[in-house]
């Protein structure tokens, strides 16, 4: 075919049916993946917003356009919205489900029916959340860990809340089990584990985190409820429940889900470098071993935040060391991402710009990790503005960063056309510097002794927090400019042609936009995911 | 293509026995918490198992026990193109089912006319370990109650398809996969049994 030109029928008119409920009740994973794609970045721009406000508030001290119950309410939404609806649906539900298939060479999920399901699970969920903001008392304003004994007391809606984030837990298991059932059913001929791409095998251990996990987080949501709604008391010191054990019951659940969030973002970093830097990835092997490691190893970490709870100073310890294993298989990924990119040669396109700031930002999340990692150093730091830093370096700056650069070197691919480089360039630019202007000040501010979860402050911090909140505009302009960039390219912009990047696995081999069945006829896989040698040069 | 979803036999029994474990471990939260507040108060313990009626938990055991066998049968019937039979073992399922929940409603209606439930003022003001224990116990025999009202339901849902001639010797995995989480709520009950009921 003419690279130049879109194909004439593809998913999105193929099956003749383009109504509003030929996607909503659509089993084909592309269609499903857009869904996911469209809701959860919704909910983003949402959480976006509520972070600005946040940081407005905290321009200067004092109350500046909120007061403190206010500001209570608005950092449990915006951490709910970002984790519950955004983070940990997103990649799975987006990129998870537009891209692997194609890349194992299947035509769909092994399960497409439950696949919607899990969608209708996560926006049912997402409008009880949201539902909860306006009825009963009011927003929750727990901080979105829902911590007892205040969350069973508080009187605002935390009981609707938590009943969302169960229902969207339950969407994450079924996403999970397919995606696993998927991935050993239905590779291609000569899709052997070994020629897998590392986006694959990062979505494979996430789905176990997601299988494994997610259950106690319901149990531990359903005991919350039952204390608000029965008052069993489980919870209760007066009644011989324990408070602690509901710590550790939720960071349980929630500490490996933070690999839920970071996992696949690694994944679609090991994807995109090595297309730009047309070098075949260093390390394959351990690159995709270390993601089952970083499961493993993430699922027997949950003490390390709770250093400062009053738990035994054995378990400290050993929450401490194994804290700092976990750091081991990271950076075995960074160290070969570097080293994939010696004497490459780079390209540096907006998805490579974005890969390459992970890197650096998730290098300096995860070093302030084993900050607040190591026991006797967290003490200090515990509860601080360093804390809030170290996550968005994580979150917003590994895996948010991730996430653009996903959009940039995929959704091409699935709308058949390009954005413009240069205003993704620039967008990119003011992105990262707005981010490093944001957070790094934050984490200075933590260090100086800043708490977390307060509207107000002592007014020597008052300058930082200037400058903190003047990077949160440079970086929402830059994703302004991002997005109307994007919006418009995908829309307007020039064909595509099936593989704008030279990428070597399967899912460049088809059109853009692909059609519903994805394969005219099941491929035969002979070469490896980034072997470059097979592909022509853009 | 061949590697679509239909008819993937192996496909479907993976995926739902990775279903089972998640189940697995949602009950294995509460178990955990059953651990660490049983080493707290084993003496209260002991003393809340005595006030549950063993003699009703035992022929709730023998009933889901039953239950099984039926459903087991259930799907070898099929599996012989015996669909009436299947049926009726099916129809043997959910009536157990249905006994279970009686004797649970039962049980629980004692207790609760004795002030024994969640939040009650005996349990507020009487012992912490004694709380702690009943508080358990109505969790985990509802949340387990629960499944058991949805593994009957879903049998009843299988029982139609047998009928409409949907599940067939060929094609018999939904009905092999609804006999295993029938099997699961059995298997958790297992465990549900002895810890509540048979503390010395
Ligand atoms: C422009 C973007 C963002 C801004 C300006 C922002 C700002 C903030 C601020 C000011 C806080 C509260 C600090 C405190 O007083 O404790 C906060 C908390 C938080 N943010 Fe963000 N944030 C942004 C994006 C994100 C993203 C992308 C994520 C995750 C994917 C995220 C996750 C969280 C979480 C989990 C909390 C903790 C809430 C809690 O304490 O319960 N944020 N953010």
């Amino acid at each position: 075919m003419n690279p130049a030109q879109l194909p004439r029928s593809s998913f999105w008119n193929d099956t003749g049916k383009s109504g509003i409920t030929a996607w909503i009740f659509s089993i084909d994973h592309k269609r499903i993946g857009l869904l996911y794609l469209f809701t959860t970045f919704s909910f983003f721009l949402v959480g976006v917003i509520l972070g600005l406000l946040l940081r407005i508030e905290l321009m200067a001290p004092g109350r500046t356009i909120m007061g403190a119950q206010t500001y209570n309410a608005l950092f449990t939404v915006h951490g709910v919205v970002m984790i519950f609806l955004f983070i940990l649906p997103g990649f799975p539900g987006a990129f998870g489900n537009l891209v692997m298939p194609i890349q194992i060479g299947a035509r769909d999920v092994a399960f497409p029916r439950l696949n919607l399901l899990s969608w209708w699970l996560y926006v049912t969920g997402a409008a009880i959340v949201l539902t909860s903001l306006f009825t009963g008392g009011g927003p929750p304003d727990t901080g979105w860990t829902f911590y007892v004994p205040f969350s069973t007391r508080t009187v605002t809606n935390v009981t609707l809340a938590v009943f969302g984030v169960f229902v969207i837990g339950f969407s994450a298991i079924l996403t999970g089990l397919n995606f696993v059932t998927t991935i050993h059913r239905l590779r291609a001929e000569g899709m052997t584990w070994g020629k897998l791409p590392l986006f694959v095998w990062s979505l494979y251990a996430t789905a176990w985190v997601q299988i494994l996990a997610t259950p106690i987080l319901a149990i531990t949501l359903v005991l919350v409820m039952a204390e608000r709604l029965l008052g069993t008391g489980l919870f209760d010191p007066g009644r011989g429940g324990d408070p602690l054990m509901y710590q550790h019951l939720f960071w349980i659940y929630s500490h490996p889900a933070v690999y839920i969030m970071i996992l696949p973002a690694m994944g679609v970093i090991s994807d995109i470098i090595p297309v730009f830097a047309r070098k075949p990835v260093f390390g394959y092997k351990m690159i995709a071993f270390s993601s089952l490691a970083i499961a493993a190893a993430g699922s027997l970490v949950w003490g390390h935040h709770m250093f400062t709870s009053g738990m035994s100073d054995t378990a400290v310890l050993v929450f401490s060391f194994l804290t700092f294993i976990v750091a081991i298989p990271s950076a075995i990924k960074v160290f070969n991402w570097v080293a994939t990119l010696y004497k490459g040669s780079i390209s540096l396109e907006a998805p490579m710009l974005f890969a390459l700031s992970f890197i650096l930002l998730f290098s300096i999340g995860g070093l302030s990790g084993l900050i607040l990692g190591a026991a006797a150093t967290d003490v200090h730091v515990h509860d601080t503005h360093f804390v809030v830093g170290h996550f968005h370096y994580v979150m917003f700056g590994g895996t948010g960063f991730a996430f653009f650069g996903a959009m940039h070197y995929w959704l091409p691919k699935f709308y058949g056309r390009r954005y413009a480089e240069k205003p993704a360039l620039v967008a990119w630019a003011l992105m990262f510097t707005g981010f490093n202007i944001l957070y790094f000040t934050m984490q200075v501010l933590g260090m100086q002794g800043m708490p977390r979860r307060y509207y107000d402050y002592l007014p020597e911090f008052s300058s930082l927090n200037l400058a903190a909140t003047v990077g949160s505009w440079i970086l929402a302009a830059g994703m302004v400019i991002m997005l109307v960039n994007l919006f418009r390219g995908l829309l307007k912009g020039e064909p595509a042609g099936n593989n704008p990047w030279g990428g070597a696995t399967l899912e460049w081999t088809i059109s853009s936009p692909p059609p519903t069945e994805n394969f005219a006829a099941e491929p035969v896989v002979t070469h490896g995911p980034y072997d470059f040698s097979k592909t022509g040069a853009p | 293509m061949s590697n679509t979803e239909h008819h993937d036999y192996f496909g479907a029994k993976l995926g739902m026995w990775l279903f089972l474990f998640t189940e697995l471990l949602l009950f294995g939260g509460l178990f955990l918490l059953y651990a660490v507040y049983f080493k707290r108060y084993p003496e209260e313990f002991a003393a809340g198992g005595r006030q549950l009626d063993w003699v009703l938990g035992t022929v709730n055991t023998l009933i889901l026990l039953t239950s099984s066998l039926f459903a087991a049968m259930a799907v070898t019937a099929v599996q012989r193109s015996e669909q009436r039979r299947s049926m009726a073992l099916i129809g043997g399922t959910v009536l157990c089912a249905a006994g279970f929940l009686v004797i649970k409603y039962v049980e629980w209606s004692a207790k609760i006319s004795h002030g024994i439930y969640p939040g009650a003022e005996r349990l507020k003001s009487g012992d912490p370990g004694e709380s702690v224990f009943f508080g358990l116990y109505y969790l985990t025999t509802g949340l387990h109650g629960l499944h058991v009202l949805i593994g009957g339901i879903l049998l009843v849902w299988i029982a139609v398809k047998v009928k409409n001639g949907a599940v067939t010797a060929d094609n018999g995995i939904l009905l092999e996969n609804g006999a295993l989480y029938w099997h699961l709520v059995d298997l958790i009950w297992i465990f549900i049994f002895p810890l509540y009921y048979l503390m010395l």
